[in-house]
């Protein structure tokens, strides 16, 4: 489909704590930055999406403070709505909200910063709080679980996850956004601290704070601003169970079903040869191959493989998170929409140093939400 | 791309001040079921799902994949949405974009809340600048009592007055066998109910409730097919401006002035009081009951009393607002605004018994929440 | 049917938060905390002076770009007297009442500063009342909003 189109888009870079800007002073600068990326005035946006939580914000109804700052108070104010999950689900709202005819253009800002409450705690509130929350569960415990699991089914070993960590982090040094940035190797990855077993330090993604925002237009709009637009050619999102003793932790069926739809809505087929770049959520080093192989880039249980082949090295066939990925700036929420950024600069042929080689035709961006990827949303975007 | 949308079913709990016999998500599960039990689905005709909650009432993060169990989401499309008191209608309005925008054709949404589970004016008062306001502020009273306070003087509205709001809200609750508060009262009993907030009192505002509520919406092929009756979207309008209540001007409603004109211009109204045939509104005291249907357009400011005595906008009344008794009878905070809509859909659909008005033809339901907030969604029996 | 016991878990969920101030935000604290003073900016399109200062003007989706000082003089715009016991998110202890809750327009200023005021008989209240701000001695003021203790009904008379 080429209904709607990416017309702006700005992010913050990443840090481990931004003290000198509150939210709403991050989201300010994303927003006027998105509008100048794509020539338009905060007069021709008729929609806003914020993406936020109330968790991580300390602040019920977090999207109380960014409202000025998104312009939904600009003059009588406009329509907005607020996504509470991760930002490519906020992106997916603002898209229904121009498909249904109510608007023409959308912006969809979001914010997060991980520096200011306690990563620890605000993780275990997504665990059932009568049976597994008492018992100290939060995120990277989970995710450990999930990568033990994986291993466990396809013999894969703790040296196939620190392939990822090493060459996502190398990616980072060309991109000024991200946080961590390191010519590491393997032993490095190997030797770091252990975290939760099979996870080590390196394995996992830093706490970060940041912000980001798009413009969403439809094809009229979109067509006539100078700006090449960025077409959204497939989205659909999924979610699975929630218990993870319900779960088969080695498969993402949720992940698998998303691609399927948003794969026939733009056409794709055999998303190794189509698919140009991969942004995806690598919130821990395990995640990238197992979303790979969820998402039909390789047979189950060789995602470490293509990994070790240099398949999706920078310079490989498919470059898998060019940018550095989630691992390299974790800004909670916004890291999805980060991934649809770092999509959209790529076919744009505008990411800097950290532009692939050849033309970039057909990306794919993906977020997450919930414990070891629950719900996923996966957006293919193109020329 | 772009279709016409219907509602086709809803359902709710019996809305209690504590619902100690279920949990949150058997709670959300007992409106799904209701809900497609009333449109005649299972949960397999589903598409996708929409959910949403104020997150620190039960201090669950997540609660879309939390809840999967409830909702009926597992291996569907599920998204949350939250945004304080305009939860629920926020949550509706996005059921209609969802089918609207053609990428889904059946679409559950379900608001919910356990108010009972935590201290509400602790959990609400987070929703304050952090270092500005949180301070001092001490819930959403305060801002609604210097609203009355403040609209009293400039019209010489009594606190009567008011009350008489509270009487006929009351009054219809007892219609609403899923109402928490089904006993009328008197303007005697609201007069003499505790002070909280000058002018405030008890019976002025809307209790706490335990509850959850589901509606289903269908594209227009779907929705002729399923239902003989649906409520069809006509518009809707949101205005959230304003980051801090210190910005708000307590003498207006700003939010309702903006969204009902942008809602009454989409669909060409220009007598609400005589075009409109019912409103669930979003009123959470009484005195909304009357300065808020000024900014409606129903009469002009200071004349709602005599709509109120006048019995206007009772049962009988030209136009009949909240027959369910709404919210000064049942307040699930995240389900608030669904309920409205839930409602205002079985009116057109002419479901509503032993609260039902007679021939609705236009339905307008309103939410209202974070800094003086409104949301709206207007239905209709013809699809145009 | 036998009514069967039904249970519930309590406990208290803390969550630890520092939250940042930011650039607006840090001015403000910072002139209450060394200089006993009140900072505000205003909005180039429309005017507006804004308390706390902030990063954008809702309604012109512009900067602020002026700081303004304000005085410690305004009106009590709205209140509350405060009645109903809670429980203070910020301490896990129930919030003292009753409390004088107001919305404070300060001389020059369009918005309203939220704040205590010293006087729990709404007979002694009423809109439009002068009040003034009272601040923590000096040594005492730490860059936060408590830094002003409370307003108090001012004693001047007009007339």
């Amino acid at each position: 489909m080429t209904d709607i189109a990416i017309v702006g888009a700005a992010q913050t870079g990443y840090r481990r704590r931004i003290d000198d800007a509150n939210f709403s002073e991050m989201v300010y600068e994303v927003t006027s930055g998105a509008l100048a990326d794509a020539g338009l005035s905060i007069d021709d946006i008729d929609n806003f999406i914020t993406v936020s939580n109330d968790f991580w914000d300390g602040r019920t109804i977090s999207s109380m403070a960014v409202q000025d700052a998104c312009g939904s108070s600009y003059q009588g104010g406009r329509n907005v709505s607020t996504v509470e999950g991760d930002g490519t689900f906020g992106l997916l709202y603002g898209m229904m909200r121009i498909l249904s005819g109510a608007y023409k253009t959308t912006l969809v800002v979001v914010h997060c910063k991980g520096s200011e409450g306690n990563m620890r705690q605000i993780t275990n509130g997504m665990f059932d709080y009568i049976y597994t929350r008492p018992l100290g569960i939060e995120a990277t415990a989970a995710a450990a679980m999930q990568a033990r699991c994986y291993m466990d089914r396809y013999g894969l070993t703790e040296e196939d996850f620190a392939h990822v960590s090493v060459k996502n982090r190398g990616n980072a040094r060309l991109n000024p956004h991200a946080q961590l940035a390191a010519e590491m190797t393997i032993e490095d990855v190997m030797t770091s601290k252990m975290m939760a077993a099979p996870l080590k330090i390196h394995d996992l993604s830093p706490i970060s704070d940041g912000a980001a925002a798009v413009i969403l237009a439809d094809r009229n709009t979109a067509s006539k601003l100078g700006r090449k637009p960025v077409w959204i050619k497939g989205i659909a999102h999924c979610s699975e169970a929630h218990y993870l003793g319900d779960r088969d932790l080695a498969e993402a069926p949720a992940l698998r079903d998303a691609a399927h739809r948003a794969y026939g809505m733009a056409g794709v087929e055999n998303p190794f040869e189509e698919i140009d770049v991969v942004e995806l959520y690598d919130a821990y080093s395990y995640m990238e191959p197992l979303w790979l192989e969820e998402l039909g880039f390789c047979p189950r249980g060789k995602g470490g493989e293509l990994t070790r082949l240099g398949a999706t090295a920078f310079d490989g066939p498919v470059p898998v998170n060019p940018s550095g990925g989630v691992l390299s700036a974790h800004a909670v929420l916004v890291a999805g929409l980060a991934r649809v950024i770092e999509a959209t600069l790529q076919i744009r042929g505008e990411a800097g140093e950290r532009q692939v080689e050849g033309p970039v035709e057909l990306a794919l961006a993906h977020g997450i939400n919930g414990p070891c990827g629950q719900s996923h949303c996966v957006v293919i975007l193109g020329e | 791309m772009s279709q016409r949308v219907g509602i086709i079913g809803f359902g709710q709990t019996y809305h209690r001040s504590r619902r100690d016999d279920v949990n949150g998500v058997e709670l959300i599960n007992e409106a799904v079921r209701a809900a497609l039990e009333d449109a005649e689905l299972t949960i397999d005709d589903i598409d996708a799902v929409v959910i949403g909650n104020m997150d620190h009432f039960e201090a669950v993060n997540y609660v879309d994949t939390w809840s999967v169990d409830g909702s009926g989401a597992w291996m569907k499309p599920l998204i949350k949405l939250t945004t304080g008191g305009t939860t629920g209608s926020t949550l509706g309005i996005a059921g209609y974009h969802h089918t609207a925008s053609e990428l889904f054709d059946v679409v559950l949404v379900i608001g919910w809340e356990k108010n009972s589970e935590s201290d509400t004016t602790g959990a609400i008062i987070t929703c304050s600048d952090p270092i500005f306001d949180r301070f001092s502020f001490s819930g959403a009273l305060p801002g609604l009592a210097v609203e009355a306070s403040t609209y009293m003087k400039r019209y010489g509205i009594t606190e009567e007055d008011a009350a008489l709001v509270t009487v006929r809200d009351r009054e219809h609750g007892a219609n609403n066998p899923y109402a928490q508060l089904q006993k009328p009262v008197t303007v005697e009993e609201v007069m003499q109910s505790p002070m909280l907030s000058w002018p405030v009192k008890l019976l002025d505002i809307c209790p706490r409730s335990d509850g959850a509520a589901a509606v289903i919406f269908a594209g227009e092929q779907k929705a002729k097919k399923l239902s003989p009756r649906p409520a069809w979207v006509l518009s809707t309008a949101v205005r959230h401006s304003h980051s801090y209540f210190g910005d708000i001007n307590y003498e207006e409603i700003h939010t309702m002035q903006e969204a009902v004109k942008e809602l009454y211009k989409n669909v060409g109204i220009k007598e609400p009081l005589k075009e409109l045939d019912v409103v669930e509104l979003y009123q959470p005291y009484s005195f909304a009951g009357l300065k808020w249907i000024e900014a409606m357009g129903l009469c002009k400011p200071g004349e709602s009393p005599r709509l109120l005595r006048d019995k206007v906008t009772h049962m009988d009344g030209e136009l009949p607002f909240n027959p369910s008794g709404g919210v000064i009878c049942t307040n699930c905070i995240g389900a608030t605004g669904l309920l409205r809509i839930g409602e205002a859909a079985l009116q057109v659909m002419g479901r509503a018994p032993g609260r039902q008005v007679p021939d609705v033809n236009l339905a307008l339901s309103t939410g209202f929440g974070g800094a003086y907030w409104t949301d709206l969604m207007l239905l209709g029996s013809r699809p145009w | 049917m036998e009514k069967s016991e039904l249970l519930h878990l309590q406990v208290v969920v803390e969550l630890p938060y520092r939250w940042a101030a930011g650039r607006n935000g840090s001015l403000m604290l910072k002139a209450l905390r060394d200089e006993k003073k009140i900072i505000g900016n205003r909005c180039p399109e429309c005017r507006k002076v804004y308390v706390p200062p902030r990063a954008v003007c809702g309604p012109c989706f512009i900067a602020p770009d002026e700081t303004v000082e304000l005085p410690a003089t305004g009106i009590l715009a709205g209140y509350s007297v405060v009645n109903y016991p809670f429980i203070d998110p910020e301490t896990g202890e129930k919030r003292p009442v009753p409390y004088t809750y107001g919305y404070i327009q300060l001389d020059g200023c369009d918005s309203y500063l939220s704040h205590f005021v010293n006087e729990t008989d709404p007979a002694r209240l009423s809109p439009g009342l002068r009040v003034e701000a009272v601040f923590k001695p000096d040594g005492e003021r730490v860059g936060q909003m408590q830094d002003i203790l409370h307003f108090k009904v001012s004693e001047e008379k007009g007339g």
